[in-house]
């Protein structure tokens, strides 16, 4: 009858946002298969789908602005049974920034690798948009667990592709690491499954929510999901002590690969730890242990990955430890949504698309200076810096937002986690997020310090192309430009289901 | 105890000792099977825990995820072997060297 | 739509977007260069020039963006923006010409020029932010664009000088931001409002204020080179000399000691701060910082050094004057903030002349060098005396009114600190003048650059002595309508007597 029902209602029930919402998923999977038929055109495809996704993800903003939050039934089969596509304020801004970061790092890479390397470059990296765009359009745990691992299956063979000893080794931990947590993240899907047998977030969330519901949450067994789904998304997150995956991969693979998966890999997992934590788990964990846990986590993840990578000798080590301490400030979000709901969650979202544009820019940058000077030890950087003026200024720019300096993205989100702390009365967390950012400071000048001391080549100095530069500096002056678009990414953010985020507060 | 329950005992069981495995064995392949015995764990779970009650039909959904499940620990492995592989030609070994050592 | 409310985002916008331009531009465009920097200059100056007209005849010009939920970006021209305004785009204009002048033929001067314009376009934002995150925004923003202006040179020292810079001002701005943030979660305003908006505040919050006016006076304090925060400001003197002129007299120290003005005039008001009792301390920090300026000015050869000890201790005339929280004592302070810019800029336009022309950078080289640069050394001449308090020059109203001041409101010790530190002064700057004067030429000089017949090139020597010019007609025409004086009495009778 149901299936009845959906088959009769079907035609109508396409309209035009879940043409867009379908078209984000099947474009970069299309996209992948035609790399593999067409490997000489690739590049020219790959560079085509990245258009594409960023006109649809438009598109589908333009729809859920115009009609709210959106959920669609692939197929016509509903929930509990078939798979519910689901996108709001924060799925749409996730989208938009792999939409537009992962343009910027495809124009890039059509100038970045040679036609050999770019035909194993391209189809992988439309694979890893096709896991970001579903996982991001995903409310349903299961097939969260699918884009997830498909995501980390695409992010290592990427991080493999040069083929050196530190890039195989790197992506080697990087996938030990990601299948351990895969794998803890599924056992805790099945023991939601079995306790309240769906896999549907909404709902999941309703289950836990409702009041006759109270004692059955607390089974065991929706606490070990809870413990397991959490430590594996915070595995794939690397947030300290669980980083140690994060500065090989990152820093040996190619850079426009170290930008991908330093921008959004890790941004997607941390992306569904939200969704879960504040909607199914919220009843759970509403005591405080947990969230000043995670909290305190987060702390010791900004100072130690600053520290470190202020001890860097080499720049995309730096830059990938800069990672660790900026994943640090995402989870000062646990112990502050629950008493300053909105504040907290703008701060944290806010944060998120920052690092996602300074971050790539800052890789991109790195490339450019290890094309450029064959090098990139720190130390010796005054060499190149200063023949790729616009590089240094694009690395220049990206370090005032990770800095948090006004103006800036970045700024942005830690006043507001700033404010969120000391309306809490939260000084240690303030404390916190003040030194996180002096420390970026040193890292950052430590590098830009060079700019200004000249220095004659000592070697031979290959070209960088205008293209490789103008992207990274695009996506850093988007980093700062970023400071001055609060109101409507905000307003954006705001756009929800009531039973999705019925905990957040917004 | 009933049937169900003894197969997700054991599902369990077949997890932890993949951890273990995982975590104490140097050796790539080795850690590649652990990680084998622990998808078969959860897979072993999933479907034991399909029947809810005695007196009826098992859910259909967690077969249909644990063959999901499997075509992904497939491929999944075959990256991993192949990766592995790679790194054994490199560096002449099939472990991975110490973040110390660099 | 009214046209007024652009007016301060245009003046912001006159040198941003040259400076932007003049970064893409290549190395051998000068002309182009040039032209691009004078016409920002000359904007800049014009749209001020009509603020200053429309204040006067009661329009009113703010323009307001969002910048967060509730938190708006505000540029207003008040009274007190609008000094610190005028001031600036005046000094910029003499100082791009002087730059000009200076760095012809020396290498990066794109990337120099661009920066140059970015700090001023910070320091106008500075000068005209309707509130303190605004103003938090600018501050930054001035730290960050005055970074690559003290590197320039690229010697491993004046690496050393930005490390040092960095340390101080990124560290003063984090307390800064602290201060700011805070304050906005206890209050939810922040808002600059003559008499402050704080005094509805309950005394079960006054522990919490207490420590934010100082965790604001502490962020602040770090560009105004109050002690001991001052540690950066000798060291940054390795910049070539147009930008410690600008550093000086206009972009990084005045903005530590506008923004002092502003924290106790517009966010606590005078009177609350005198209730919370911090006012005395900071009384007496500046106070000391006088004294002990002038005394390490006394021990320093290098000119620059010199100078720019004498700066830590003349600014902090402002802060004094702030400080006493009286009306008269108000109009010194206040006044000092165009008077010293005018003076020091003027020294310091000098003492780069000399460095140019002759290669002279420490006092001990400077003999008989007023007869060999008559023009540059009399307008150092006024300059120094000014700074001495000598009348008619500017510098001798500031600590009239100062002095006034501390005596109308039963704080004589002041005047003690006033007397020895132009004694203080006079000892470090009468000897310069002597040598320069009196002592006979030396054989040769260090690093002479041949110009013909005449002392230097126009483009050096024309600023210093506009800037003379401008302290002695500051001093001259004091009870003239638009002078600095009469601006600041506005200001004063604003915080003070209006209702």
């Amino acid at each position: 009858m149901a299936i009845e029902n959906a088959l009769m209602t079907f035609p109508m029930a396409f309209p035009l946002v879940s043409l867009f919402a379908v078209t984000l998923i099947l474009l970069p999977l299309v996209g992948v298969i035609c790399c593999f038929l067409m490997p000489r055109i690739s590049r020219t495809l790959g560079l085509f789908t990245s258009f594409a996704n960023v006109i649809s993800v438009a598109g589908l903003g333009w729809q859920i602005l115009e009609h709210d939050s959106y959920r669609h039934a692939v197929g016509g089969w509903g929930a509990p049974l078939g798979i519910e596509l689901y996108a709001d304020g924060l799925s749409l801004l996730m989208l938009a920034t792999t939409a537009i970061v992962g343009l910027a790092i495809s124009v890039y890479s059509t100038a970045y690798f040679k036609p050999a390397a770019g035909v194993r470059f391209w189809p992988i990296w439309l694979c890893l948009l096709t896991a970001l765009n579903t996982l991001f359009l995903s409310e349903d745990i299961f097939n969260l667990y699918v884009t997830l691992e498909l995501l980390s299956l695409s992010a290592v063979a990427l991080t493999a592709l040069t083929g050196s000893k530190e890039a195989l080794s790197g992506a080697m931990r990087y996938l030990l690491a990601s299948l351990l947590a895969s794998l803890s993240y599924l056992l805790g899907v099945v023991l939601l499954y079995h306790s309240f047998g769906s896999v549907d977030i909404s709902i999941l969330t309703q289950q836990m929510q409702a009041p006759s519901a109270t004692l059955a949450t607390a089974t065991p067994a929706v606490w070990a999901a809870l413990g397991l789904m959490g430590a594996g998304l915070m595995l794939k997150t690397a947030i300290f002590p669980l980083h140690f995956w994060l500065p090989p991969a990152h820093g040996s693979a190619p850079a426009p690969v170290s930008a991908l998966l330093s921008a959004l890999v890790i941004k997607a997992s941390f992306y569904i730890l939200l969704r879960l934590w504040f909607t199914l788990f919220e009843p759970l964990v509403d005591s405080q242990a947990i969230n000043s846990l995670l909290g305190l986590l987060g702390c010791t993840a900004i100072l130690w990955g600053s520290v470190q990578a202020i001890r860097q000798t080499r720049l995309k080590l730096l830059i990938a430890y800069s990672t660790v301490a900026q994943i640090g400030y995402l989870f000062l979000i646990f112990p502050l949504a629950p008493n300053m709901g909105s504040l907290a969650w703008n701060g944290v979202a806010y944060l998120i698309i920052s690092h996602a544009l300074a971050k790539s820019a800052m890789f991109l940058c790195a490339g450019n200076l290890l094309r450029f000077g064959g090098h990139d030890r720190i130390a010796d950087l005054d060499r190149v810096v200063q023949r790729l003026p616009l590089t240094a200024a694009a690395f220049a720019l990206a370090g005032v937002s990770i800095m948090g300096i006004p103006p800036s993205g970045g700024f942005i989100g830690k006043w507001l986690l700033l404010e969120a702390s000391m309306n809490q009365g939260r000084w240690d967390l303030v404390a916190v997020i003040v030194i996180g950012g002096l420390l970026a400071a040193v890292y950052i000048f430590k590098v830009i310090g060079y700019t200004f001391i000249p220095a004659k080549v000592t070697h031979e100095a290959h070209a960088v192309s205008a293209r490789m530069q103008w992207s990274a500096l695009l996506l850093a002056i988007g980093a700062v430009l970023l400071g001055f678009l609060s109101l409507p990414v905000l307003s954006l953010l705001n756009i929800s289901d009531a039973t999705i985020t019925s905990g957040v507060g917004l | 105890m009933n049937p169900a329950n003894f197969y997700a005992l054991v599902g369990i069981g077949l997890f932890c000792i993949g951890l273990f495995g995982m975590i104490i064995n140097s050796h790539l392949l080795r850690k590649i099977l652990a990680f084998n015995i622990m998808g078969s764990g959860v897979f072993l779970i999933l479907v034991a825990l399909g029947r809810r009650a005695d007196n009826m039909p098992a859910d259909p959904v967690p077969h249909a995820m644990v063959i999901t499940g499997i075509v992904v620990a497939v491929s999944a492995t075959a990256l991993a072997l192949t990766l592995m592989i790679k790194v054994t030609t490199i560096t002449g070994q099939a472990t991975l060297p110490d973040e110390d050592d660099k | 739509m009214n046209w007024n409310a652009w007016v301060p985002l245009l003046v912001v916008i006159s040198s941003l977007l040259p400076g932007l331009i003049i970064f893409s531009l290549p190395e051998d465009k000068v002309r182009l260069r040039i032209t691009l920097n004078l016409f920002g200059a000359l904007i800049k100056f014009l749209l001020v020039g009509l603020m200053l007209w429309g204040v006067y005849n009661g329009f009113h010009y703010e323009i307001r963006l969002p910048l967060l939920p509730n938190l708006e970006l505000v540029l207003r021209a008040g009274p007190l923006a609008l000094l610190f305004v005028t001031l600036s785009s005046i000094l910029w204009l003499v100082t791009t010409v002087y730059a000009i002048g200076y760095l012809e033929d020396s290498p990066h001067r794109s990337r120099f020029f661009g920066f140059f314009s970015l700090c001023v376009t910070a320091t106008t934002g500075v000068a005209l932010a309707g509130n303190l995150i605004t103003f938090l925004l600018f501050y930054e923003l001035l730290t960050l664009a005055t970074y690559p202006l003290i590197v320039h040179r690229g010697t491993e020292e004046a690496r050393q000088a930005g490390k040092t810079y960095l340390r101080y001002t990124i560290s003063g701005g984090a307390l800064l931001l602290i201060g700011t943030a805070w304050l906005y979660s206890l209050t939810g305003n922040l808002e600059f409002t003559p008499k402050g908006f704080l005094t509805n505040m309950g005394e079960e919050h006054y522990p919490a204020l207490i420590t934010i006016f100082i965790l604001l006076i502490a962020g602040l304090g770090v560009k105004a080179a109050l002690f001991p925060l001052h540690g950066w400001l000798p060291q940054a003197m390795i910049a070539p000399a147009p930008v410690s002129a600008l550093l000086h007299a206009v972009a990084v120290v005045k903005a530590g000691a506008f923004g002092i003005i502003r924290v106790v005039y517009e966010v606590f008001g005078v009177e609350f701060s005198a209730t919370l009792g911090v006012l005395t301390p900071l009384a007496w920090l500046a106070a000391f910082t006088i004294i002990y300026g002038s005394i390490r000015a006394l021990y320093q050869d290098d000119l620059k050094r010199r100078l720019a000890y004498s700066t830590v201790s003349q600014v902090s005339y402002i802060t004094l004057g702030v400080a006493i929280a009286g009306p008269i004592a108000a109009i010194g302070g206040v006044v000092h903030l165009v008077h010293q810019g005018v003076m020091k800029i003027t020294l310091f336009f000098c003492a780069g002349n000399l460095a140019e022309t002759l290669g002279i950078h420490k006092i001990s080289e400077m003999n008989g060098v007023g007869r060999r640069m008559p023009w540059t050394m009399a307008a150092f001449t006024i300059g120094a005396f000014g700074m001495i308090g000598a009348p008619p020059i500017a510098g001798f109203f500031s600590k009239w009114y100062l002095g006034l001041g501390a005596l109308n409101t039963d704080q004589s010790w002041v005047i003690f600190v006033l007397a020895g530190s132009s004694l203080l002064n006079a000892t470090y700057f009468l000897p310069i003048l002597h040598r320069a004067w009196f002592k006979t030429l030396p054989e040769s000089w260090p690093e002479e650059h041949d110009f013909g017949n005449k002392e230097t090139t126009w483009t050096l020597l024309l600023p210093p002595l506009i800037t003379a010019a401008m302290a002695l007609t500051a001093g001259l025409l004091v009870t003239m309508p638009f002078s600095p004086l009469e601006w600041a009495k506005l200001i004063s009778a604003r915080e003070f007597y209006q209702p």
